[in-house]
């Protein structure tokens, strides 16, 4: 029985924030009984749609269509009452409640004025039975695992939407066995002829469970394809942006002369932690450019938080310079001159109060310690030479650094940890949400910094960017080191085709 | 813009208030502005405001950091309490007057070393860490003073509440040196930029290598120490320390002085200076409701009322609505630098 309309179905949406374009002409369409899979790389946009499906954002552009009627939902309340339900990461429901409670909370079924608590008692029963949940309804929330709540999550807004489903990484913290639960329930569903949404970065899952899948990336729309014609080859391709056929060795890859450069003069062994990186290898030489790769989730940025000591490894050794060192916090890492720029920049980077100057000095000055203050005359001194030099605009060293935009954040980080003169400096994300002329800069300064001997470990999900700054490149799957790429396999493709590969293996 | 006008800036609706304040007052009452000399010493209720502001004055000093780092210390009544109580008990016994100044002291920065561990070690909120030492710390001075109020006869510690240095009252020179210590201790060192970068943003300083928690301690540990001189002050002025009343809500007023000197309560970007001018209105607004006559039943609602029109008067919406011109000229100004630094 197909309806003649798709159940959802959102065309041309678009959306930005204080000028940058979030979204751009983005389509999407639904259908009644299918899972959806919505996937792309932090800052694709995914969260972006879903909130202005859910109602949470505004859309600037664009119309969305529910059953073939035009809708609007204008915030939370009205996508819920037009059949657009939404389970988040963080379970939304109160965990100081029963079960029950949070089932019929804000519409508890009445009697002479007072809550019916045999009623919602008993619908709650019913209700859960076919998720094939059997529980104790009168207990309180928090005795039940996340796996559960989950459930209880989903029946609550199918229970009160009943034709869209959103989930926003269902199975990030559930075990394997939670994980099937969840998908029966999924499955079941689908059968009922719910539209499920579903955001989530396992591919694996997605094979598992998904019919079709829609790629974005940098607010585009990438493509939208049944899942059943797409090899997983292609779906990593989509999401990293780069056909397979088209690409082109764009980096001539160096020489096999890396082992050259001398000795590696930091080196981390069976370096690892439970629960975030798989113990890993990683010889570091001086002036060399190592890339990591790898999907969102694969343990990239978890492996800057090793070697930078944010995370306390729980395993191996580092070295430097044949002398065995202990990384266990930033300072200490500062210790042994590494820099770390993070991938949030506005949460773990900038200072925003504080003035440019005050940010490019601060790694210095807590290097230093207090008790030897920066003069005022050498700070303006060092922040103007790093304005001048990398091009931080407006270039005003006095005004606070959260009124400049991204690209010229970025760069005062950079700066931050360039006046430390680290001889390991670890981007993150270096050029995500900055403008070209930015990202051009900050790639020839990378270039420039090696040249000049420093190290310099760079974590992106721009393959291009990588083949072309990277000596070696890391690729991660799975939080797991998985293959090492240089010289001649160093490109695009063979990334690309080293993420997969232990995909397709561990599926198998 | 010079170091000074730019600070004038900083300081103006701070000065501005006490300044209409002590007007006003000195219209209701004749002979407020009056300072005269007897016995070699300085008279008047100006010279008094500055002497009974200084327990108000040196919290307000730890306070302002505290609040810079993105916490509150709201143990510091209680501190003034335990610190009296230690004082007046070794005095009693007999100790030396240095030895009685060491170990307050020390006990201050004890008490602040706690709240320290409370919130950095442990990560408690810092309203809820402080809250037990200021519970606790009054049942802690009860048990030094044994349940009474705590009476001594010693003119030299005495002094440090009613004597006076060349006419002028040594508690002024207490809090005033104080404040200045602390004040050229946090800008001569790099100890105030960290402090509010730790404030500002505490995980992105970490990561930038900033010892978070060394900063939090050293701060909670100066609240603590200006809190025992205060407690000494105060221990001292009534030569005797009352475990009940020493100090009690003072560390509301230390808040309050800091909010009025215009430090955000989220952190960041702090003023001493302004703290302490905020400090001053609260102690001119106490000193001039009692010399203006009113009945003292009026007196708190009077302090509140004026606090209000004082912290409307700075809130940003009225700031904005006084300086309209220049606040579009600025925000004009910054989008146009947000252009030219995404093109």
């Amino acid at each position: 029985m197909s309806a003649p309309h798709a159940l959802l179905e959102a065309r041309g949406i678009g959306k930005s924030f204080f000028g940058i374009s979030a979204l751009e002409d983005v389509d999407f369409t639904l259908q009644q009984g299918e899972i959806h899979a919505l996937l792309g790389e932090n800052g694709a946009g995914k969260s972006t749609l879903i909130k202005i499906l859910t109602g949470v954002y505004r859309r600037d552009r664009g119309t969305i269509y529910l059953e073939g009627n035009e809708v609007s939902p204008d915030d939370v309340a009205a996508a819920q009452a037009l059949g657009i339900g939404t389970v988040y990461q963080e379970v939304n429901l109160l965990e100081n409640l029963t079960v029950a409670e949070n089932l019929f909370l804000g519409r508890q079924p009445r009697r002479f004025g007072m809550i019916d608590r045999r009623t919602m008692r008993e619908r709650s029963r019913t209700l859960l039975e076919r998720y094939g949940l059997n529980i104790d309804v009168d207990a309180l929330l928090s005795s039940y695992s996340v796996a559960f709540r989950q459930i209880i999550a989903i029946a609550r807004a199918v229970d009160l939407s009943g034709k869209v489903l959103v989930l926003d990484e269902p199975t990030a913290s559930l075990d394997a066995n939670e994980v099937k639960g969840l998908f029966t329930v999924l499955r079941q569903l689908r059968e009922d002829g719910v539209g499920i949404v579903i955001i989530t970065h396992f591919l694996d899952q997605v094979y598992e469970i998904a019919d079709r899948v829609t790629v974005l990336r940098n607010g585009r729309l990438v493509g939208s394809r049944a899942i059943s014609e797409l090899p997983r080859l292609d779906l990593i391709s989509m999401m990293l942006g780069r056909e397979l056929q088209h690409i082109t060795r764009d980096h001539q890859a160096e020489p096999e002369t890396i082992d050259d450069r001398g000795a590696p003069s930091i080196q981390f062994q069976n370096y690892g932690k439970k629960g975030s990186v798989a113990p890993f290898d990683l010889d570091i030489r001086p002036g060399e450019v190592v890339g990591i790769a790898g999907l969102l989730g694969s343990g990239r940025s978890e492996t800057a938080f090793l070697l930078f000591g944010i995370d306390r490894a729980d395993s191996g050794t580092a070295t430097i310079d044949g002398q065995q060192v202990s990384i266990a916090s930033p300072e200490a890492a500062i210790a042994n001159r590494f820099g770390f720029c993070p991938e949030e920049r506005k949460t773990d980077g900038i200072v925003g109060d504080l003035s440019v100057a005050d940010n490019i000095v601060l790694a210095l000055q807590a290097q230093r310690g207090w008790m030897r203050p920066i003069s005022s005359a050498q700070k303006r001194e060092l922040a103007d030479s790093f304005i001048k030099s990398l091009d931080i605009r407006p270039a005003d060293r006095e005004r606070p650094i959260k009124f400049l935009s991204g690209g010229n954040q970025q760069k005062a980080i950079l700066a931050r940890w360039l006046v430390t003169e680290p001889r390991l400096l670890i981007l993150d994300e270096p050029t995500r949400g900055i403008d070209i002329g930015a990202h051009a800069e900050i790639l020839k300064m990378i270039e420039r910094l090696c040249a000049e001997g420093m190290s310099l470990v760079v974590i992106s999900s721009e393959l291009e960017e990588l083949t072309a700054v990277a000596h070696r490149v890391i690729v991660l799957s799975d939080r797991r080191h998985v293959a090492e790429l240089s010289g001649r396999q160093l490109t695009t493709d063979g990334i690309i085709r080293a993420i997969a590969g232990t995909g397709e293996t561990e599926a198998a | 813009m010079t170091w000074f006008t730019r600070r004038l800036r900083r300081l103006a609706p701070q000065l501005v208030a006490l300044a209409i304040i002590l007007g006003i007052i000195s219209l209701i009452a004749p002979g407020f502005l009056t300072i005269s000399v007897q016995n070699g010493r300085l008279y008047g209720s100006l010279i008094d405001i500055l002497v009974r502001a200084a327990p108000v004055a040196l919290l307000t000093v730890g306070m302002t950091l505290v609040i810079a780092t993105r916490g509150i210390d709201l143990s510091i009544g209680a501190v003034i309490a335990i610190c009296g109580a230690v004082a007046a008990t070794l005095i009693s016994d007999g100790y030396s007057l240095p030895v009685v100044i060491a170990v307050s002291l020390g006990v201050g920065i004890v008490c602040g070393l706690w709240n320290g561990i409370l919130v950095a070690v442990l990560d408690i909120q810092p309203i809820i860490a402080t809250l037990i030492l200021m519970v606790a710390g009054r049942g802690i001075a009860q048990l030094i003073t044994e349940g009474v109020i705590l009476t001594f006869n010693d003119d030299t510690f005495a002094a440090l509440g009613s004597g006076s240095l060349a006419g002028i009252p040594i508690p002024i020179y207490l809090w005033v040196g104080t404040a200045l210590i602390i004040g050229l201790l946090m800008r001569r060192t790099a100890l105030g930029f960290l402090i509010e970068a730790t404030g500002i943003n505490r995980r992105a300083a970490s990561l930038a290598g900033v010892r978070a928690r060394f900063l939090l301690f050293s701060a909670y540990a100066i609240s603590g120490l200006c809190a025992a001189i205060a407690g000494m002050i105060v221990t001292a002025d009534i030569r005797g320390a009352d475990a009940n009343n020493a100090g009690l809500w003072l560390e509301l007023d230390a808040i309050l002085a800091v909010v009025v000197g215009g430090t955000s309560l989220n952190g960041g970007r702090f003023s001493i200076t302004a703290s302490l001018i905020g400090a001053l209105i609260i102690q001119s607004i106490n000193t001039g409701i009692l010399v203006s006559g009113f009945p003292p039943e009026f007196n708190l609602i009077i302090k509140a009322g004026i606090i209000i029109v004082v912290l409307t008067l700075q809130s940003p919406a009225i700031m904005t609505l006084f300086g309209f011109i220049k606040a579009t000229r600025r925000s004009g100004k910054l989008n146009h630098g947000t252009k030219e630094a995404t093109r």
